[in-house]
């Protein structure tokens, strides 16, 4: 090791092929830094027009009329929040359970076999999940779903308005099934990582195995588990294609969970290409910016907060 | 103390465990709903036009993709060409030169954060600099796109693979006299060639499957490729173009594309996971 060090930091000796070599690669990492500041100004310098004509107004204003050239955010990052966090609270236990049970409860064959299922599921292109949820999903929705909920908790509030399959509700299910495999494989490491001798103290006391799980393992992995959903929550509000299939494309905030809404992402997707006018385009790329900062902030989180767990916990 | 009657909470521990067997079950038939209904929908699309012709005005019917897959070829290709290269130099520097240094934790959290950017933000961040200073999509644009994704990819696994490299090895190349550079790229590479390998077949699959960074560079095109300095036709703007479209036989065409993507990003995944069963430590994030 000493050896290594030396060379790497003692550079008089250098050959020549070798300091190429050197630049070379630390130009391939530079490259890295400047596509992220490039992001910033780029995304922030398109979107001064728009910046300039609405102010703060654009992140409250409920409006979008590219006819009359007025644009405010409020309703993409509406539908953003909420399906994803629709998608959140189905995930997140889902992923827990399924963690348990991989870890726990299934023999080890049955374990690999939807440990690769998941695994799969994780490699399949959202497009599919769009796909499949506009045909499938959202039908299956419609037909069976949304009448139950609404046989049970009436056709007000959260579930009112006809069951079209497609809308926030929907959304918020694809994205879940999307972020599934990434949250259980996260869950599934930490519970990997916590020590048999801890789990074997709680299973001496005579506590269940859900006791154990919940009240020992879960408990000592808390912080991991927090940062994984971290890093869940960044991919589902950042994805698109998925949720831009089935959400159903409306500029309307509706207190309803079965009504046709929007996300950031969906905007973008859907009207992007099309936006001829200047500001138009300005506030679509400032809807960007938005997205990239929201997901920036949290990425930024949770890598620190990963960092400040993996010192404490002297692992991986 | 009253001891606790244990019978309540082995009823609970049993209906927990019920749940959890019903959401790991939950995880198989997602994935089996997904693959049937595609490769049911799909695969009464492929006959041979398919695969050789372009498409068809909708309501005519016939027609096919090949332009699509054809682009969707060229634009990965095109982006593995920029980004392999790009990310393995990163990896090698993180690895070999940068290590624990400020400057190298620095670009690691980076490459961590684009590597959590929203795809969608990288395609409006290629419009801005390519397409609106060019003045048109191209297909350069959507692969400088899908190589954005690709970089921060590669050089994770590449760090990774590199590190479990034991450092005796280099050691011993550098004791004989061989040169940095070549004790990196002949022997180090060789020892940890498979995960090389692997992790870079894995990133290809991933972006293939790609849209939203295609969506407003590479666009879409119902012609032959021309020229790498046009819209080119790609099979997932394709998928979602035809699926949004009113049109039966456009949709139906759209199932075909999305089955072809299916298969060729899981074959992939597959494949690699089967060929080099180790522990790559390659996960998800």
């Amino acid at each position: 090791m000493k050896i290594l060090s030396k060379t790497s930091t003692d550079r008089t000796n250098e050959r020549t092929s070798d300091k190429v070599f050197r630049i070379l690669s630390l130009a391939g990492a530079v490259v890295i830094l400047i596509i992220m500041l490039g992001l910033f100004i780029e995304l922030f310098n398109n979107s001064l027009l728009s910046i300039k004509k609405f102010g703060i107004n654009f992140l409250i204003a409920d409006i979008w009329n590219p006819v009359k050239g007025e644009f405010g955010a409020a309703a993409s990052i509406w539908g953003t929040l909420i399906s994803t966090l629709i998608a959140m609270i189905i995930a997140l236990p889902l992923g827990i359970l399924i963690a348990f049970a991989l870890v726990e409860l299934l023999p080890q064959k049955i374990s690999n076999v939807i440990g690769t299922a998941i695994e799969l599921l994780a490699a399949v292109p959202s497009i599919i999940y769009g796909m499949w949820g506009l045909f499938v999903f959202a039908p299956f929705m419609a037909n069976y779903i949304q009448p139950v909920l609404q046989s049970i908790f009436g056709e007000t509030g959260l579930f009112a308005g006809p069951p079209l399959g497609i809308g926030m509700l929907t959304a918020g299910i694809i994205l879940a099934f999307m972020i599934l495999p990434f949250i259980a494989s996260v869950i599934r490491d930490i519970f990997l990582m916590v020590p048999a001798v801890v789990k074997e103290s709680a299973h001496g006391m005579g506590s269940t195995l859900w006791e154990v799980t919940s009240k020992v393992t879960l408990r000592y992995g808390m912080q991991g588990i927090i940062g994984g959903a971290m890093l869940g929550l960044g991919r589902a509000i950042g994805e698109t294609m998925a949720v831009t299939f089935v959400i159903g494309n409306s500029h309307k905030i509706s207190t309803s969970l079965f009504a046709p809404a929007n996300s950031i992402t969906a905007t973008l997707a859907n009207e992007f290409a099309e936006a001829s006018e200047p500001l138009y385009l300005s506030s679509l790329i400032e809807l960007g910016l938005i997205l990239f900062l929201i997901t920036f902030i949290i990425q930024v989180f949770s890598q620190l907060w990963l960092k400040k767990i993996k010192k404490t916990m002297g692992v991986q | 103390m009253i001891p606790r009657s244990a019978k309540p909470r082995k009823t609970y521990d049993f209906i927990i465990k019920i749940f959890a067997w019903l959401a790991s079950l939950s995880g198989i038939v997602i994935l089996a709903w997904i693959l049937y209904t595609v490769i049911v929908k799909g695969f009464s699309s492929f006959d041979l036009a398919f695969f050789t012709e372009l498409p068809a005005p909708p309501g005519v019917g016939g027609g096919g993709l090949a332009n699509a897959i054809l682009g969707t070829i060229v634009i990965s290709l095109l982006a593995s060409v920029i980004g392999i290269p790009i990310g393995m130099l990163a990896g090698i520097y993180l690895s070999e030169f940068g290590k624990n240094s400020n400057f190298a934790e620095s670009v690691r959290f980076f490459t961590n954060i684009l590597m959590g950017t929203p795809s969608i933000i990288i395609g409006i961040f290629v419009y801005t600099i390519i397409v609106l200073q060019a003045g048109n999509f191209s297909a350069y644009a959507g692969a400088v796109a899908l190589a954005i994704m690709m970089i921060p990819l590669v050089a994770r696994t590449t760090e990774d693979m590199l590190q479990m490299v034991p450092s005796s090895v280099r050691e011993a190349a550098l004791a004989l006299g061989t040169p940095r550079w070549k004790t990196i790229l002949d022997i180090v590479f060789r020892s940890a060639k498979k995960g090389l390998i692997t992790g870079v077949l894995l990133a290809v699959a991933r972006i293939s499957g790609e849209t939203a960074p295609l969506l407003f560079t590479a666009l879409n095109s119902p012609y032959w490729l021309n020229g790498l300095n046009e819209p080119t036709a790609n099979l997932t703007v394709t998928i979602f173009n035809y699926a949004m479209s009113p049109y039966d036989d456009w949709q139906q065409m759209a199932w075909g594309a999305s089955l072809l993507i299916t298969v060729g990003v899981l074959a992939v995944t597959v494949t690699t996971r089967f060929l080099f069963k180790e522990k790559t430590k390659n996960k998800i994030i």
